[in-house]
This record gives C-alpha cells, structure tokens and sequence, in this order.
C-alpha cells in the first residue's frame, strides 16, 4: 500500500523537478488523447514542441510569436503569482487586460489626430490605469464588505467583455471604417504604434516590460520586505499580523499591481500585436496566464519560462492543427493537463512516497 | 494481586524513520490499578499508547487483555474489548450539544432523551456534573473534557487511558477529576495514566513506567518517591531549579487601565476592564484556564488588536492605538502561544523567521530592504545562545521540535532587549530541560531590569517564575497577589473567578511588591 508521508521540509530537488516531470506526464498523457483521435502521437508532439523553433519551414513565422505571445502571458502571470503567493485570488486579469486596453486606447484616440511622441507614453500609463481600477473594484468590497474577490473579479470580466463590445461597435468605432466594428489601427498611426523594435524577433515594448516585471518581481520577492510580507501573508496569516502586516493593505497592493501589469499587457497589445480594438482581440491571455503563474510555481524566473513554454504550445498547437487537423478542444484539453499534471505532482516537493508492506486493515 | 494482569505489554517495539519510538517496552497494570507512564516530550509515551488504543501497530512485541492475546487492528477493535481513551486534544463540534457529540461516537446510538438520561445517571454516578442538553461551544475545558470522560464511561471500559487529562483544569476541577478516577479504580477500572505533572502522578498513581528515548528506564510506586527522583530517572539528570539573585522591582513600566476588547470571533473572550501595573523587574504572572482570554490579552498587548490610546502605556507613552511593529521599537515585545502559524510560520526557514519581529530593533532592514547576511547572523546568535537544536538556519521552522522551535521564538524576543516581555505559555509541550532553560531565560531578562509578564495554564510554573500573579477568567483580571504565600485553594479560588476582588482598592494592587 502507497502512503504519503509529510517531509519535515519542501524538498529543493523536487520543487524544481515537478514542472519538468508534468511536462513529460503531459506529452505521454496528451500523446494518448491524439492517438486516441486517430492521430499519430509522435508527430502531433514534435509539432506542438520542436517545429515551431526548428523546421526550417515554420520557424521564421513563428520564432518571432513566440516572444510575441508570450509577454502578455508572462506580465500578467508576474502579477498574479504575487497576490496567488499572499492568499489574494485575483481570477479576472482577463477584464482588467480588456479595461487597460480600453482605456489606453481611448486616451489615444481623444488626441487623434496628432503627431505628439508623448501620446504613446501617455497611453501605457492610461493602460495601466485602467487595469489598475478595474482591479480596485474587487480590493475596495473585499477589504470594506469582505466579499470574495475570486467571484468578484471573474464576474468583472463579462462585465469588461460587455464593455468592450460597446466601444468596438460605438463610442471607440472608426469613423472611416464603413461601418464595420472595431477603432481605428492604432498600430498603423505613427504616434500611437507599439512597433516591433528588432526585426524579425517579436520584439516589441510589451515584450521589455515583461522582462522588467521579471527582474522586479524577483528583487521584490527576494530582498525586499513588502515580497516577504507578502510570503509571510500567503503562508501563515496569524504570524504575518503578528509581525504588523496589514491584509487591506496588501489586498489593495497586490490586486493593484495584478490589474496594472494585466492593463499594461492589453494596451501593448491593442498598439502592437492586434493592432486595434475588436470585439474579439481579447484571447483570453488573462485566463492562461493563471495557469502560467502556478506553472512556475510563481516565481519570476519559472514564470518567464513557463510564459514561454506555453506560448509555444499556443503556436505549436495552431500548427497541429493546421497540419493535422487536431480540433482546437483537443489542444486546450491539452494545455490544460499541463496544469493538472503540475498540480498532481506538486505533491511530491511536500511529502514523499511510501511503500507500506501491511495495510491498515 | 495475584490474579492474571489486564494489560500484559512484552517487548514492544515501534520504529519511525530515523527514530525508534518505543524500543522493547514491556509493563503490566492489574484491574483497578491507576498506572502512570511518565516520560519528557518524544520519550516515547504517546506511540505506546497508540499501540494500545490500535492506531498504530507495533513492529513487534506482545499485548495480552484479560490474558488474551491483545492485537487491535483499529480503535473500533480495542473499544469493543474494553479500552477507552481521552485524547488531550478534544475532537468535539462546538455547534452541536453534550448528548449529540456523545451519539456521534458511538456504534448504535439510543434515542436522544434516552442517551440524556444515561449521561445524567452516569454523570452523577462520577460526580461529573454535566447538563446533555447544554451546546458544547458554551462549556469550559473542564466540562469538556467531561464529555470525553462519560463518552468513554458510557462504553464500560476496563481499561481508561488519559493523556494530559489536567493541562486545562483548575485545580479544583483536578479534585474533581481525581475523585472520579479513584471511584473508577476502587470498581475495578484500571487508568493508565500519562502526565508530567509528578506531584498529581504522587496524588492519584499506585505504580509508574518511566520512559526515556523510547526505552523503560525505571519503573517506581509514586507515592514512595519524591518528585525530584521521578524528574531525574525521567530526564536522565538531576536538573537546576530556575532561580535569580535578588529581586528589586523599579517604576511602572507598563500600564494597562481600563482594557475593554471585543473578541474577533463567535467562540472567542471578551476582555473587560483589565487593569495591569507592570514594574521594572517584575514577573507577573497571569493564570487561567484556557479560553479565558489569553490569547486576546496578548494580542491587545501585541498590538495585533488595537484599543484607545489610553488603555495600554508604556513608561508613560499612550500606545494602545498603535499596531504591532510600532510597540516593538518602543520595546513591547511578544510571544504568542501558538508557535506553528503565529510566533513563527511554519515553512519558512529560521532565518525568515528571525526577520518576523526582530526586523526593527536589530537594524535587519534598511529603506525596505532586507539585510540576509545580518538576518542569518541574528538567527545564528539565536541558536547557539538558546542551544536550539537544529542542523542550522536554513531548516524550516516546522522541522524543529516544539521545545526547539519555542527556545527559538523566546530567544527571538529576549535577546532584542525588550523593555516589556509579554509571553503566553512559553513551555507549552517542552520538555522539562528546555523549559528550565526557558524560565531560566526570563528570569535573567527581568534581573537585568524588564517587565515580564507570563501568562500560563502551568501552575507550577507561575509560582517558580512569577512575583506577582493574578488570574484571568472569563476575560476579567483578578486583583494582583504576591505569589510567595499564596496557596493552591487561593489560586484555585482566583481561577474560578472571585469577581468580588475586581473592584478593590487599586492602591493594594503592589501592596506585596
């Protein structure tokens, strides 16, 4: 008989271990699904994994994506993972990704038409400012009414999709668009274009800021007292208010900075990438980025290389499908046992596995 | 005693990884014997008595019942032959009443009015006063742990087991309990036993095993052998007996007037107009059974609750409003009871832990950020100045023992120097050397010109400590009494709440100071 018995403490060899082993659970087990479709299982993985950065065919396209879809992921994954590590469910980044887009370019158009270089940065800040408030709303009833910002901040996200659909098709429409919905393309007006600053590596300012969130967040979580206060609330709550930590205050922080990084990662990416506002630009990049931070195990570093692992699975799953004719379900059921294989063996860093000779009868 | 023993125990033997727990014990207890197992934390006490309730099985090793081979597979197996067990930690459900917690764990339970009547006969029949109907949220420790009592009575055991049974009774409500065990016994019931408490063991036992690392080292008749005999075979050594040079008590250093608190939850005490005066050099300790508001005093104390300015003064400062990092650079520190979740988290490593209060008074931090190097140094002072026995700084605080871990969270506060040093039931669960240490520790803290206030179920440990005591109950502070000539029936009567002193003249509050 199996049992698990507690270690005295986390094992550091695991810790690091379990995102690999769920990685490798996850291509044997998502191999079995598309054999199961009546796919070649092999095939469909080495698409997944190794075509999009080494066929020759592919990789032009789609090296330079990667980084492309994987700042968004990674900035709002950043922002998650400090409230997740504080006991701070933030579940709605997705709204506050649409909000800061929304407003950043709402505060672009109202300049429109200009030349002005400080429009740019004044959009980031308004993006920023936008996620930021849409984040308060679940910060403000959960610290003043104690509501639970779980359903608080997911329910905020129709609300922000609602909204969204009202600006691409009204108050935010091109004037000179014929009618059709969406704003006019921010990434084809010189002075609100978010461009791509190398060419050919999907290198754009969204993809700088995640690489600062990274190191920020690192430094935050492991010099600073605000990271481990944030630690110390997340894993003992008694102790934290003991050593004066006040929870509203670190409910209004760290569902502040969530929402901006969500609200910066949608205004990069309504400039950039989708290059205006629709009714669909949304791919719900807030909703993945979730399983991004726990991925990497919220920490920074496992963050940037999660965000990148799963854009990778993002590309290579579209090429699946494009090649294979996988069905898009099957890639997001696959997606998804990345996440429960991680949590499944994420076990394994706390306890360790016994082999009982006798079971308890 | 000539008859065939009723619990015959040959050669047990329980290993854990890296540990034997029990290494070839062997005792016997005849029917109606009261039989105590002594022994410090980890000596093995609670693994053999696992074994005998079957919630753990031995390696190997014979038990024999009643002459019988004796091999429960389960709790369930050992009950049906006639062993009862009280835990020391109650699994009862505040919401539901005295007879439901007893229906619940039963096999068949009676009908409710018919169950109500048993417990009353049975209660009687024990001097166990207990109403069925009362919610058990609304009962003291004591009349909890009756509800264990006449659970486990109610299934005519042969065999009771208690573990700690008086670490949450007033000393009266010992009397109480001790009565019914004689009654038990003088029927034919065996008790074994299991305390550290000697003079109790001296009291209630005819025989004791005395255990250490797992081993039987010693086997006494406790009313033939003095505390001091007992405490050494237990520890292996003879043990220093806490104590300090001279006693001279300065200014008030601590003032609490007028301290009124809601309590933060449904279950918990209100605390109403505590009036504390805490000298230079003082030991005041606080008595009390559980639940009676410790953990509220010390967390208005902490600072982790927040009252009018007024209510709390330190040399002469207003900081009842203030929070908790705030009272520590003015030098009020603390030492929450709970040490896993509240004095100390219990994944973080003890370096991590040292930064949880000392982050101020020892410079750990400068503009926010965090001074590792001098954190790990200061956990390092901790450890070795406290003799905390651990492989180093890095290990997680829940890897340590709870006399280990408390050593740490006292050295933690001691040695930040503090002005005032409040700690709640600082050898809670500790062995008798580290305790000795522990008490040691502060002791030497208010000879060097601190407040010391101890709060404490341990009464043993107020008087050996303390100049001054008073008691809390029900959230209300009794008028404070020098400790030398109090007596066991004053203390006793105090802990059951003598209201009638609140009020009294508070110019005699350090009349014996």
């Amino acid at each position: 008989m199996l049992v698990l018995e507690k270690r005295p403490q986390p094992s550091k060899g695991w810790i690091a271990a379990t995102p690999v082993l769920a990685v490798v659970l996850t291509m044997i087990a998502g191999g079995l699904m598309f054999a199961a479709l009546g796919k070649n299982p092999v095939e469909a993985i080495r698409i997944i994994f190794w075509d999009p950065l080494f066929n020759a065919q592919f990789a032009s396209y789609a090296r330079p994506q990667l980084l492309v879809k994987a700042a968004p992921l990674i900035l709002i994954a950043i922002g998650l993972a400090l409230g997740f590590r504080a006991g701070i469910w933030n579940i709605g980044a997705e709204g506050q990704y649409i909000m800061g887009a929304l407003a950043g370019a709402a505060f672009g158009l109202y300049f429109y038409p200009t030349e002005n270089p400080l429009v740019f940065p004044g959009m980031i800040i308004a993006g920023a400012a936008g996620g930021w408030a849409w984040a308060m709303i679940p910060a403000i009833l959960k610290t003043r009414f104690r509501t639970n910002e779980i359903l608080v901040s997911l329910l905020l996200v129709y609300v922000a999709e609602k909204l969204l659909a009202s600006a691409a098709t009204g108050w935010l429409r091109n004037p000179d668009g014929r009618g059709f919905p969406g704003s006019r393309n921010l990434s084809q007006i010189e002075a609100m274009n978010n461009p791509e600053l190398i060419a050919n590596t999907g290198m754009h300012w969204g993809v700088v800021a995640a690489f600062i969130a990274v190191i920020m967040a690192y430094i935050l979580l492991n010099r600073h007292i605000l990271g481990y206060q944030i630690k110390l609330a997340g894993q003992a709550p008694r102790a934290a208010r003991f050593a004066g930590v006040r929870p509203t205050r670190l409910i209004v922080l760290c569902l502040g900075t969530s929402g901006a990084l969500a609200g910066l990662a949608g205004v990069f990416e309504v400039t950039g990438p989708a290059g205006q506002i629709s009714i669909d630009f949304n791919v719900g990049y807030g909703f993945t980025a979730i399983i991004v931070a726990f991925l990497g195990r919220l920490h920074p570093v496992g963050i940037l290389l999660a965000g990148l692992l799963m854009a990778l699975t993002y590309i290579g799953g579209e090429l699946a499908q494009l090649m294979l004719t996988i069905p898009a379900p099957a890639i997001q059921a696959f997606q998804g046992m990345l996440l429960f294989f991680l949590l499944a063996v994420d076990v394994l860093s706390n306890y360790r596995i016994r082999l009982k000779r006798e079971g308890l009868a | 005693m000539s008859d065939t023993p009723l619990l015959k125990i040959e050669g047990l033997t329980k290993a854990y990884p890296g540990v034997v727990a029990n290494d070839d014990v062997s005792f016997q207890i005849m029917p109606g014997e009261v039989h105590s197992l002594l022994g410090e934390n980890g000596a093995g006490k609670s693994t053999l008595v696992k074994m005998i309730y079957g919630l753990v099985r031995p390696d190997s090793g014979s038990m024999s019942f009643k002459g019988a081979p004796f091999t429960p597979s389960e709790p369930r197996a050992a009950r049906a032959s006639g062993v009862a067990m009280v835990f020391q930690h109650f699994s009862l459900f505040e919401a539901l009443n005295v007879a439901e917690n007893i229906a619940l764990g039963m096999e068949n339970p009676p009908k409710q009015a018919a169950l109500a009547a048993r417990i009353r006969e049975v209660s009687e029949a024990y001097g166990l006063p207990l109403d069925p109907d009362r919610l058990v949220g609304d009962l003291s420790a004591g009349e909890r742990q009756r509800v264990e009592i006449i659970r486990c009575l109610l299934q005519d055991p042969k065999l009771l087991i208690m573990d700690e049974p008086t670490s949450v009774l007033t000393p009266q409500e010992v009397e109480i309990l001790f009565h019914t065990l004689r009654k038990l016994s003088e029927e034919g019931t065996a008790i074994l036993y299991i305390s550290h408490k000697l003079e109790e063991i001296r009291a209630i036992c005819d025989e004791a095993t005395i255990l250490r690392l797992g081993k039987v080292v010693g086997t006494c008749t406790p009313r033939e052998t003095s505390a001091a005999e007992m405490a050494e075979l237990m520890v292996g050594k003879s043990l220093a007996k806490p104590g300090r040079s001279d006693v001279t008590h300065g200014e008030v250093v601590l003032k609490v007037s007028g301290l009124s608190v809601e309590p933060a939850s449904p279950f918990g005490t209100p605390l109403r107009h505590i009036g504390i005066e805490l000298r230079k050099g003082e030991v005041l300790g606080i008595g009390g059974v559980a639940g009676n508001g410790q953990d509220e005093l010390l967390a208005a104390l902490s600072g982790e609750a927040t009252t009018a300015p007024g209510s709390v003064t330190l040399e002469g400062e207003k900081i009842g409003a203030l929070g908790p990092n705030e009272r520590r650079a003015r030098g009020l520190l603390c030492a929450p009871e709970e040490r896993l979740g509240h004095a100390a988290a219990p994944d973080m490593s003890l370096t991590e832990n040292a930064l949880l209060t000392a982050r101020g008074r020892k410079g750990l931090a400068r503009s926010g950020f965090i001074n590792w190097g001098k954190t790990r140094s200061y956990a390092e002072e901790i450890i070795r100045d406290f003799d905390v026995r651990t492989p180093g700084p890095e290990n997680a605080a829940r890897s340590l023992s709870g006399g280990n871990l408390q050593k740490f969270v006292t050295g933690r506060e001691v040695l930040q120097g503090p002005t005032v040093l409040v700690v709640n039931q600082p050898t809670w669960g500790v062995d008798a050397s580290a305790a000795a240490d522990i008490r040691q520790a502060l002791l030497n803290l208010a000879q060097e010109g601190a407040g010391v206030i101890v709060i404490s179920q341990d009464l043993d440990e107020l008087l050996e400590v303390s100049d001054n005591f008073a008691a809390l109950n029900e959230g209300r502070l009794s008028n404070v009494r020098a400790t030398s000539g109090l007596t066991m029936e004053t203390i006793g009567l105090m802990l059951g709440g003598a209201h009638d002193m609140h009020e009294a003249d508070k110019e005699a509050l350090h009349a014996g100071a």
